[in-house]
């Protein structure tokens, strides 16, 4: 019935199947819509947040969204500014994760902000420059404005659009420019990548996440930054992955993958190098002098034990890096499989602890620990973004040509 | 009157725990004079707003050996270094800021827009957000006060030293033709509200008033202080116990000994 | 955001930040300018082309 839309040359599911995973997928998303109108109407009362727990599950969903995003801007820094041909492959793929993580990421701050639409402008209209908070809501709406921009051409690439010839040149002239808007797409990410590290890194009324400074910025800056470049891309690949499973066809050439994980794979571990050195000199040096010891932080209760550390530095960064950057490693699906989910894991967890275990340390000596339990409207606002991104993902790929190696790949038989 | 700048201040307190009952006038005062609003269910007291809280310290051993200190909590006023207080520099839409004629960290509600980022900055908890709309029972709401307007749902407050009443102490000493205020001119309510007489306010740059001296004292100290927010609300204690709870050492390190890094 | 603002200051600090947003903006904005002026001649002269034949 829609087969004037499908692109030419490849097989899509037939359409009541289409709609009945588009169905399930909406189903939950109504649940989030649903969670959201109760928290806007009713108020943020309806969380599990209080005055300790001022940042909780949103932020850190926003937080790693953006983190997991990073595939985008950084395979558009690959194929535009460095000049990785064969990331071109993958790259309309990662455009339309990030696009996904980006909108999702700006849905749930405003729905952490409670009453979006009487304030939440402020932030623009009084922007006050030194704030890293100011920094991540300019840079992050101007990079969604980027990645709409790099996303339009795929849809215009649709048959059915692309016969309109005023659709047709803009796709091509859009293409022609596209390395500058993928140079400010970089710009922008870079800054806001790292102003959602330096969120956490200033905050030196809160030693668990207070970090030295560069200038301004504090070290939490370089290593976000360098962390969403590193593991970004192990989101595209697990997803473009997972899309293969689920499609039951090969849809990006092994070599296209080996090289956007080896480069994530020495991303990361020359990531996790600095994290370990960043961890060092907290540990050794900013810790001690302010009364505290690494352990006055992972002793307290099992749930934020050292093991958090062990799993974020050595489990989820050291093993995913070390597979990544060896040929057998990358050669082997089960161990590409592991390694991109650990790092994706990896990440998640780093946002996880510097918000969420910064705000269950206790800051007064005769205060204590206190942990956090989300709500189902939190927890439904926060999967929202999922069946959002499924959605998308099924429309993009059935309709828009985001795999150009696809035919090639599974030829149709006449 | 002569025009000119005045001199600039920098308000403070100093909370004698020896002396504090732990009563709790210094919180119902500040909830009436600045219109907290209130819920019906208030036990959980991490959905509170007390811009005043009063915590209950123990030096941790059993009977008979055990001894308790109640230590009141306003805003700190951090200074910071040059004014960098923790919350201030992080707002994004300086809906707080700090005042370099008062030292007062102030708070503007309509301007906040509820992103939380000062409360996670604070490590006193000092501030806290309006989770519901405020309400009062029935009739209370016409004994609110008219200086001080009550904030919205999803918005931050915290104290600000009673800022309101600086106002109007600065319209007193104008009529009185005066250029600067006396001491007892601008007073706190929770300063006034305290039967014990624990809490004295005032400039602690003016050699006249008590604080000055008072923060002198060689059992004052001040919380989190190694932290670097170098806050203006001062508290002395007798007890070694109570003065090495305000801050974090190491085993060998002597309370009192460490200052902060700003 | 902008200098009417009345929190604006005219200082470092503004200059770096917002010359960096409005100069990202900017790029942006006459990027997008460019590829929509450029498409509707190009169609246009398409158009006019498949008028000739």
């Amino acid at each position: 019935m829609d087969s004037a839309l499908i692109p030419k040359g490849v097989k899509r599911c037939p359409l009541p199947q289409f709609l009945g995973g588009l169905a399930v997928a909406g189903v939950v998303l109504l649940w989030g819509v649903y969670a959201i109108l109760l928290i806007w109407i009713k108020g943020l009362h309806v969380t599990g947040m209080n005055d300790y727990y001022g940042f909780a599950l949103w932020i850190w969903a926003d937080l790693a969204v953006i983190a997991l995003g990073g595939g985008a801007f950084f395979t558009g820094f690959l194929r535009y500014i460095v000049g990785k041909d064969e990331i071109k492959n993958i790259i309309n793929f990662a455009v339309t994760i990030g696009v996904i993580c980006y909108i999702s990421a700006l849905l749930i701050l405003a729905i952490d902000v409670g009453q979006p639409l009487t304030r939440a402008w402020h932030i623009f209209w009084h922007a006050n420059v030194h704030s890293m908070l100011t920094e991540v809501a300019f840079c992050l709406s101007a990079y969604l404005v980027v990645l709409i921009i790099e996303y339009i051409p795929l849809v215009l690439e649709n048959r059915q659009i692309d016969k309109v010839p005023f659709f047709h040149h803009l796709s091509h002239n859009m293409h022609e420019v596209m390395a500058v808007f993928a140079a400010t797409g970089v710009f922008l990410s870079c800054f806001h990548q790292g102003s959602l590290g330096g969120v956490a890194g200033v905050m030196f009324g809160r030693p668990f996440a207070f970090r030295e400074h560069l200038f301004i910025w504090p070290w939490t800056f370089f290593l976000f930054t360098w962390s969403a470049a590193a593991y970004g891309p192990c989101f595209t690949i697990f997803l473009a992955k997972l899309t293969e499973k689920i499609t039951g066809k090969r849809l990006i050439k092994d070599n296209v993958y080996d090289l956007l994980a080896k480069i994530s794979g020495w991303m990361i571990l020359t990531y996790i190098i600095a994290k370990i050195a960043d961890t060092w000199y907290w540990a050794a040096v900013t810790l001690p002098s302010q009364g505290h010891t690494l352990m006055d932080f992972y002793s307290n209760n099992a749930f934020y034990g050292i093991w958090i550390l062990v799993a974020e530095i050595g489990v989820c960064g050291i093993l995913p890096a070390l597979i990544l950057v060896t040929k057998k490693g990358r050669s082997s699906s089960t161990l590409i499989w592991t390694a991109v989910i650990l790092g994706c894991i990896g990440v998640c967890l780093n946002r996880w602890v510097m918000i969420l275990q910064t705000m269950a340390v206790p800051s007064i000596p005769f205060d204590s620990w206190q942990l956090y339990m989300p709500t189902w409207p939190e927890v439904a606002t926060t999967i929202l973004p999922v069946a959002f991104g499924v959605i998308v993902v099924m429309i993009s790929y059935r309709y828009l040509p985001i795999f150009p190696q696809e035919q090639e790949l599974n030829p149709i038989e006449p | 009157m002569k025009q000119g700048h005045r001199k600039n201040k920098k308000f403070g307190m100093v909370i004698d725990l020896d002396k504090c009952t732990g009563c709790g006038a210094c919180m119902v005062a500040c909830m009436a004079e600045n219109n907290v609003s209130f819920k019906k269910d208030e036990t959980d007291k991490l959905l509170s707003i007390t811009w005043m809280k009063v915590y209950k310290l123990t030096n941790g051993k059993p009977f008979p050996d055990m001894e308790i200190c109640y230590l009141p909590r306003p805003c700190m006023h951090c200074e910071g270094h040059n004014g960098h207080s923790p919350c201030v520099t992080v707002c994004p839409v300086v809906a707080t800021d700090y005042d370099v004629d008062t030292g007062i960290v102030s708070q503007i509600p309509t301007r906040c827009f509820g992103c939380r980022y000062c409360m996670a900055a604070c490590p006193y908890h000092a501030r806290y957000f309006n989770w519901w709309d405020p309400v009062w029972p029935e009739g209370m709401e016409k004994y609110l006060s008219p200086n001080v307007s009550p904030r919205m749902r999803g918005v931050v407050e915290k104290c600000t030293f009673c800022f309101h009443r600086y106002q109007l102490a600065l319209e007193k000493v104008y009529v009185r033709g005066q250029r600067e205020l006396d001491e007892g001119d601008y007073q706190t309510a929770c300063t006034q509200a305290c039967p014990a007489g624990a809490i004295t306010f005032g400039d602690l740059t003016n050699k006249e008033h008590a604080v000055y001296k008072l923060k002198e004292d060689p059992h004052a100290f001040r919380l989190l202080e190694r932290l670097g927010t170098n806050p203006k609300v001062y508290y002395v204690s007798s007890h070694e116990w109570v003065r090495r709870l305000a801050d974090n050492y190491h085993p060998h390190e002597e309370t009192g000994k460490v200052g902060g890094h700003h | 955001m902008f200098p009417f603002v009345f929190e604006w200051v005219w200082d470092l600090g503004h200059l770096v930040f917002m010359g960096g947003l409005w100069y990202a903006l900017t790029i942006v904005g006459l990027g997008m300018t460019y590829c929509i002026i450029k498409s509707a001649i190009d169609a246009s002269k398409e158009a006019a082309g498949d008028h000739d034949h």
